[in-house]
């Protein structure tokens, strides 16, 4: 299957953007060539600013430009844009509901040799729990660019985390995306995996093992973390009684805790939650550190036999 | 006034470090060769030379402090604690590796001999200034040094704690500013100027010098002279190339955050035979 980094997806999406509406502004924070804003730069030179190695300023900045008028994206690493500038992003842009889009890449450990400094595995959470802000998360480059181009179109602020590595292209040009509604990708009705990014694609693989050994396993792609698609939530909650929630990110705050409290409060059933269990991430390179962080297809298979028994036990 | 063969005996020292820069990196295949570089000569000044230090005791409450605020230079930090004891100098190939205590970024929790764990820029001048109140509460007389970055002192933070320390009269810093020209997206005065840098050290409060950073005798000169001063944190700006030493990476942005290829290993250690 081809393979394109979803930072990709959006320095291409960025540019459609930029021809497209003349309001569309860019601002990085000295990692343009990281995080693909570099060609918006080059075609649009006054639209395009450099804040330099000043991510609280890159967001506050942004802020008046939304306050303004403008449509400004803002790129940094995933761990600068919501971790060193969460308090502008909070009190700047999602206090007042500007029309702030972070568009954050380098996420997760496929990071990698870089280490655990520079591997966010807090910034769902961290974005998530900001009233009136819409948090993306796609799964490859088609829904990246369609997440980018409904970001562009919706009043607020939104938040959209991006990858280093290449991952494979799951879905099709025609991609029915709408914000807040989860993909179904395959239907099951013994478990249900809710994965988001790069997770999505090993649920299908973990899908597809399992039903060589007769388990039926639901797969929602979950491009959508805030707001949630309580409904296919609650509809695999009834229907299968048995979730497992994926994500290249903390099990704590993030798709896993959304998902979990969402089934907690309407109807619970076992929720188990695959991702980093409460640790930081390391050096490495990505595919070693996938592995030494669970996050393999093998490991969802496991987590969906474990939960399945959970499931038997009540 | 160091004598001629302290200055040549730092001088190699140096030459040393920026060989293992360059197998280093080369061998992790990822890393920053050119920002560690521009530095080693200001290192090699420091942990041979002037830092107080126990490699045995790496815990050793009168040890003098060095900070990495620019953690990305993470390798000419590695290969001076390497030469200094703190790990075998065959652990420096294991740098970037899964498992390894040589993480991409100086991780103080695991390698000893790494005061401070750094890599997100504009943090580390804030931990100096912590450490030397310290020393102050304590009745210790060590001193603490740290290494700042061009494009680092665009972060906002930086700018609070050389505040901080003027306040609170902070002579026991001592900060090198590494002024290499260049950042990841270009030249610092094209992407975000910090100029005129000593201009603005010496408003905050600083007391200031500008060297030439790969002249060994001016290091030791500059670090003799901050350590006299009194009531004031101390910056030395030291003028330095980015890449030093490996002619194809000199003054090359794109050789901040890339590794050496073996044949360029090949060429680049030749050059620093
Ligand atoms: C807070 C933060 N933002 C961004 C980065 C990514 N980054 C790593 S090195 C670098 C450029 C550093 O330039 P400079 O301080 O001049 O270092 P040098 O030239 O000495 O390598 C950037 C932007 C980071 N590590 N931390
Ligand atoms: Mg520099």
């Amino acid at each position: 299957m081809k393979k394109v980094a979803t930072r990709e997806a959006y320095g291409e999406a960025l540019l459609e953007l930029g021809r497209e509406n003349p309001d569309v502004v860019v601002l990085d924070a000295d990692l343009a060539k990281s995080t693909k804003t570099f060609d918006f730069g080059k075609h649009f030179p006054e639209r395009f600013f450099d804040m330099g190695i000043a991510e609280q300023n890159m967001i506050g900045t942004a802020a008046g430009l939304a306050a303004a008028g403008k449509i400004p994206f803002c790129s940094s690493f995933a761990i600068f844009a919501t971790g060193r500038a969460f308090e502008q992003v909070r009190n700047s842009v999602a206090y007042p509901h500007l029309n702030v889009k972070i568009a954050a890449s380098h996420a997760g450990v496929t990071v990698g040799e870089d280490g655990g400094s520079h591997q966010s595995v807090e910034d769902i959470a961290l974005m998530r729990v900001l009233p009136g802000m819409t948090v993306f998360v796609p799964a490859d480059a088609v829904e990246t660019r369609a997440a980018v181009r409904a970001a562009a179109g919706m009043n607020g602020p939104v938040y959209i985390r991006l990858g280093r590595p290449g991952v494979p292209v799951l879905h099709e040009q025609s991609l029915d995306f709408k914000p807040g509604r989860a993909i179904k990708l395959r239907d099951g009705g013994d478990a249900a995996i809710f994965a988001t990014g790069i997770m999505v694609s090993m649920a299908l693989e973990a899908a597809e093992i399992l039903t060589g050994e007769g388990i039926g396993v639901r797969v929602l792609d979950m491009h959508t973390i805030k707001p949630l698609d309580e409904a296919a939530v609650l509809q695999a909650a009834k229907e299968t009684g048995a979730i497992v929630t994926a994500e290249e990110h903390s099990i704590i705050g993030g798709l896993g805790g959304a998902v979990a409290e969402t089934v907690c409060a309407s109807h619970p059933v076992p929720v188990y939650r695959v991702g980093l269990s409460d640790v930081f991430g390391e050096s490495g390179k990505p595919a070693e550190l996938l592995e030494r962080f669970g996050l393999t297809p093998a490991r969802l298979v496991t987590a969906v036999q474990e939960v399945l028994k959970q499931k038997a036990a009540l | 006034m160091a004598t001629q063969e302290e200055i040549t005996r730092l001088e190699e020292k140096a030459r040393q470090l920026r060989r293992h820069i360059i197998r280093m990196t080369g061998a992790a295949g990822s890393g920053h060769p050119g920002g560690s570089l521009s530095a080693a000569d200001i290192v090699a000044a420091l942990y041979f030379h002037f830092l107080c230090l126990d490699p045995a005791r790496p815990d050793w409450p009168d040890r003098d402090r060095f900070v990495l605020s620019k953690g990305h230079a993470a390798p000419v930090l590695y290969a001076a604690l390497a030469e200094r004891g703190y790990f075998p100098v065959d652990e420096l190939l294991t740098l970037r590796r899964l498992g390894s205590r040589l993480q991409g970024h100086p991780d103080m929790k695991h390698l000893p001999g790494v005061e401070m764990s750094t890599g997100s820029l504009g943090q580390g001048l804030a931990a100096a200034n912590g450490m030397a109140l310290a020393g102050r509460l304590d009745g210790r007389d060590y001193r603490v040094y740290a290494l700042l970055g061009d494009g680092e002192i665009q972060e906002g933070m930086i700018w609070e704690a050389a505040m901080a320390a003027a306040h609170y009269k902070l002579d026991h810093v001592t900060a090198f500013l590494d002024h290499n020209g260049f950042q990841i997206d270009g030249p610092t005065r094209q992407v975000m100027s910090p100029e005129p840098v000593a201009d603005k050290w010496r408003a905050f409060g600083w007391d200031v010098q500008v060297i030439d950073g790969h002249d060994m005798a001016a290091i030791l000169q500059a670090v003799e002279k901050a350590r006299a001063v009194t009531g004031r944190p101390q910056m030395i700006v030291a003028e330095t190339v980015k890449g030093k030493g490996c002619s194809f990476m000199e003054n090359q942005v794109g050789w901040h955050g890339v590794a050496p290829k073996p044949d360029e290993v090949e060429r680049a250690l030749a050059e620093l035979a």
